[in-house]
């Protein structure tokens, strides 16, 4: 009655065995081609490097003139531009400038490279069922594998640094802007499609000019969360060398700082308000044709 | 500009068939054989769209294809640019059979040939009245300055001059309609399909709508085909009218030939109700030309209306009427009671109670 109470499982020298061969055969890809993808993603690090070193090497009063544009331009609304410039000059005032535009940066290049990846497999998934039967669940093990076990062969591939923590926040960050895009073309109105087919429009005229405008409003949405989930992935990537805010929230975790954790905490907030503020305000300027004047 | 010789384009409909389903093409022989819609649908899990759809419609007119919902109108017309395969036949129009057209031939086909005005107007909500009308022109990649020029000009002539930057949600129904006509006119293409353009409008719009369309037929004289379920407006624009039901044609003709001689009690059920007045033409009903009808004061042209002739006697105080041919040239002579009779008298034949008081 022993197998009743206790799950007959695979015993454990095979288990052990077969751990082992996985391991091994993982670190033997490793020391095959680890190189030979570092070299792939020299560009993105280069990219990363110029980012950085653009946010903390100009003057700060050029970056916050520089944010403020932006989200002048995007939101057109005095109350956003001035509480974004308030958060930033109060994040200065406690002396985490620094920290916080590293931050900016790398939640910029993140969303730059989720949007580049992003947007044409949304536009795959969209366009051929079997795509997206195929990408879904990979999406979801994206989504809800624990990142910190995806951490473990992406540092034993890239090591510590930049890359493989702009990697991890990618893999965590994509998936809403791959499925919003494909969700926001396939909810086309199939009445408009069906007169751009009849005016003789050729697969890339129809995604140009109906399918990409019209699934806007929601792949900005898509863009909107993939930024706050970047940002959420900031203290874990502190873990493998992101500079930040979230080395020092690491530092007081590990250390019980507790004012420290709550201040840099505070600063992650405040530009998540930001970019989420911002660039909300940008999508709804993009649907203002569908504002109904005529009753 | 575009199109050689407008008018040159009349279609062809040839033993059109359209099962939805799996397997449609194997069920036209079944079909062919007599096997029904219902018996159809329940024993081989096959839907039957169009059956045995044989159509020539005249070139430079207006063929009105009516029916009810169901009945397979939509799926005719989107046969003719090819939005939907059909299972067996032929759409001919010129000398080219749409239906073998590969991808590319049919893109140019829909680019060129053909515009179509949709029932829910389908227009771009992101892009302006000007952006929407010069869509067909920019597909075909037409130079910028000609897209405006040409799309300027319907805008100015469906009535819409001074809306160009405004976006289709801020026009009223009617208005966007005209959009939708003035994109399709933009188009330059000699075939105009038109799905049930004008059902979405109120009553007077619709009827304002389709005095647009006749007065541009008049010049443009394109082949339209125009899909309603509204017999009254069948009967104002279809130079021809074919009649569907449950996927077939059930009478096809003038609507004058409808009014008079409905092919079976769906169709007399269908025309009880229609103003025949205004269907029944002058030289239909009156006697053939006699020695008085030279001397008569008045006339109307052939091709006018009986309510025409009605109201001009009545003007008059005339109890007869010429009818003269274009020239001039009397043909023949219409009687107040021969109008009256004609206005009245097949709601008898129909036999509704309703109708014998009347009469």
């Amino acid at each position: 009655m022993d197998w009743l109470f206790s799950f007959p499982h695979m015993d454990d020298a095979s288990l052990r065995d077969l751990k082992k061969v996985i391991d091994e055969g993982f670190r033997g890809f490793t020391r095959a081609y680890g190189d030979g993808l570092e070299a792939i993603f020299e560009p993105l690090q280069h990219f990363l490097i110029w980012s950085e070193r653009f946010m903390t090497k100009t003057p700060w009063p050029i970056i916050l003139l520089l944010i403020a544009a932006v989200a002048w331009f995007a939101s057109r609304n005095w109350k956003i531009v001035a509480g974004t410039v308030v958060t930033l000059l109060l994040i200065g005032y406690f002396d985490m400038w620094d920290d916080t535009m590293k931050t900016v940066s790398m939640i910029f290049v993140c969303t730059v490279l989720s949007i580049v990846v992003g947007i044409p497999i949304g536009i795959a998934m969209s366009r051929s069922d079997r795509v997206q039967n195929v990408i879904n669940p990979i999406l979801d093990v994206m989504q809800t594998m624990p990142s910190f076990v995806y951490l473990i062969p992406v540092v034993m591939l890239l090591g510590i640094g930049k890359v493989p923590g702009l990697i991890a926040v990618v893999i965590y960050a994509i998936p809403p802007m791959i499925r919003l895009t494909n969700l926001g073309i396939r909810l086309v109105d199939k009445d408009v499609l069906e007169a751009a087919d009849a005016f003789g429009s050729s697969n890339w005229q129809k995604l140009k000019n109906v399918q990409m405008p019209l699934a806007l409003p929601t792949i900005m949405a898509g863009i909107n969360q993939t930024i706050m989930m970047a940002l959420a992935m900031v203290v874990i990537a502190s873990m493998i060398g992101v500079q930040g805010l979230g080395q020092p929230v690491l530092k007081a975790i590990s250390n019980q700082y507790f004012t420290l954790g709550i201040f840099n905490g505070l600063a992650i907030v405040g530009i998540a308000i930001i970019f989420d503020r911002v660039s909300q305000a940008f999508g709804a300027r993009l649907q203002k044709h569908r504002e109904v004047v005529h009753g | 500009m575009g199109n050689k010789k407008i008018g040159g384009f009349g279609i062809e409909i040839k033993k059109l068939y359209k099962i939805f389903g799996p397997n449609g093409a194997d069920c036209v022989k079944l079909v062919e054989q007599g096997v029904t819609k219902t018996e159809l649908n329940t024993k081989h899990g096959h839907v039957l769209g169009l059956r045995d759809i044989n159509i020539s419609m005249p070139a430079g007119g207006i063929q009105v294809i009516m029916g009810l919902s169901g009945s397979g109108k939509s799926t005719l017309i989107r046969h003719i640019n090819r939005l939907i395969d059909p299972t067996s036949g032929e759409v001919i129009i010129g000398d080219e059979d749409v239906v073998k057209m590969d991808a590319v031939q049919l893109r140019e086909f829909r680019r060129h040939q053909t515009a179509m005005v949709f029932q829910k107007f389908a227009l771009l909500p992101h892009r302006t009245v000007l952006e929407n009308t010069l869509y067909g022109l920019e597909i075909q990649g037409a130079p910028r300055n000609r897209q405006v020029d040409c799309a300027m000009r319907w805008i100015e002539r469906v009535g819409l001059k001074g809306f160009e930057s405004k976006y289709p949600n801020q026009l009223s129904g009617g208005m966007q309609q005209r959009v939708g006509l003035a994109r399709a006119l933009a188009n330059d293409a000699p075939i105009l399909l038109m799905d049930e353009a004008f059902s979405a409008l109120d009553p007077l719009i619709r009827v304002d709508m389709q005095t647009v369309l006749l007065d541009l037929q008049k010049e443009i004289k394109k082949t339209i085909v125009f899909i309603t379920h509204d017999l009254d407006e069948a009967l104002r624009l279809g130079d021809r009218i074919a009649i569907l039901r449950d996927g077939e044609v059930v009478q096809q003709g003038t609507g004058q030939d409808i009014v008079m001689n409905p092919a079976d009690d769906y169709i007399a059920s269908f025309v009880r109700e229609v103003n025949r007045a205004r269907v029944i033409k002058v030289e239909t009903v009156a006697t053939p030309l006699n020695a008085s009808a030279r001397e008569l004061k008045i006339s109307v042209p052939a091709g006018a209306k009986l309510e025409e002739a009605a109201r001009a006697m009545t003007l008059a105080g005339a109890s007869e009427i010429a009818v003269v041919d274009g020239d001039g040239q009397a043909i023949g002579v219409l009687t107040l009671p021969q109008a009256v009779d004609a206005m009245v008298n097949a709601q008898v034949a129909c036999s509704t109670p309703n109708a014998k008081k009347v009469a």
